[in-house]
């Protein structure tokens, strides 16, 4: 005890040490806790624009670039009637062929060769399809994919697409409005028209690729019939599942024999 | 952190304020043109293929 008061030194002295001390550690603390929120507040601020540029501003460029691939592919003009006969002006109505039709070869991956278009999402602009459905070179740049070894247009088997339902300008956005009978419509770059008809929908576990095989559901059969077959994801916002619409070739005509009727507005 | 940065600006309040947020936008910017397309891929939301 006697000891401790001579080694020690004097009690004022060695409070204000203390207290000053106290308040050197607590000023860390709190500024400490203050970058550590401030850090907090800005993730929060840059989850928020993470949202925005995937929700809104993909789909703004999306849209944008694939309306100019759009634009960009090789189309002949389709013709449009004369006024002398006293027809009403407006495009041609092409003959629906049911004959054997042409089928172009697969292009090189990442290449457009053909457009979709779906009358049953009025105001949907016309989608082009490229080669290929991998995510950074085709399905996030150029819109809907073809599955690499699966049918082409018109071909025997099954034409089989995926496309984004949400984001990237979400061209299969709308799919679950498509109804059994409702035409989906490709031109392609061989200026050739294929009007399918959507014959079902289903909702199917990521895993199920027979959904894409020539004959869907039943792999190893040989194909007797021109299938089209959209992939997507389902729940919209989720990759738990994938929303899959089947459909069977209508009709196919040269696109200078004029335009689908399903796409002559209304009629 | 902010607090440091505002001090450590210089000219007044307002210069400030504009130094500011001209790089907020350009950490934005750099956000939507680099940072998010890179790490998209990662996000689990966004397959719509099947057979992987």
């Amino acid at each position: 005890m006697s000891s401790e008061t001579t080694t020690e030194p004097p009690a004022p002295t060695r409070r204000e040490q203390r207290a000053a001390g106290r308040s050197r550690a607590r000023d860390v603390f709190y500024g400490v806790v203050g970058v550590i929120g401030e850090l907090l507040i800005t993730l929060g601020v840059l989850l928020f624009a993470f949202l925005l540029w995937q929700l809104w501003w993909t789909d703004v460029v999306g849209n944008h670039a694939q309306a100019e691939i759009v634009a960009e592919l090789p189309f002949e003009p389709v013709p449009t009637a004369t006024p002398s006969a006293g027809a009403p002006v407006g495009p041609v109505i092409a003959p629906p062929r049911r004959d054997e039709p042409p089928v172009m070869a697969e292009p090189p991956h990442a290449t457009t060769f053909a457009t979709m278009q779906v009358p049953r999402w009025v105001g949907e602009p016309e989608r082009p399809i490229s080669q290929g459905t991998d995510r950074a070179t085709v399905l996030d740049v150029l819109g809907v994919g073809h599955y690499e070894g699966t049918a082409m247009p018109g071909g025997l088997g099954n034409f089989a697409v995926a496309g984004h339902r949400t984001t990237y300008a979400k061209p299969f956005n709308r799919v679950e409005e498509l109804q059994v009978g409702d035409p989906l419509i490709l031109k392609t770059t061989d200026n050739v028209w294929y009007v399918y008809r959507v014959t079902s929908t289903q909702i199917v576990p990521p895993s199920a690729i027979d959904v894409i095989a020539p004959v869907p559901g039943d792999p190893g059969a040989v194909p007797t019939e021109r299938m089209i077959t959209l992939t997507t994801c389902h729940p919209m916002y989720s990759a738990q599942e994938r929303f899959i619409v089947h459909g069977v070739l209508d009709y196919w005509a040269p696109t200078s024999d004029g335009i689908p009727a399903e796409l002559a507005g209304g009629a | 952190m902010y607090g440091w940065l505002w001090h450590r600006l210089p000219g007044p309040a307002g210069v400030r304020a504009l130094i500011l947020t001209v790089a907020a936008l350009a950490v934005l910017a750099a956000c939507f043109l680099w940072v998010f397309p890179a790490v998209a891929p990662f996000m689990p939301f966004n397959e719509t293929t099947v057979g992987e």
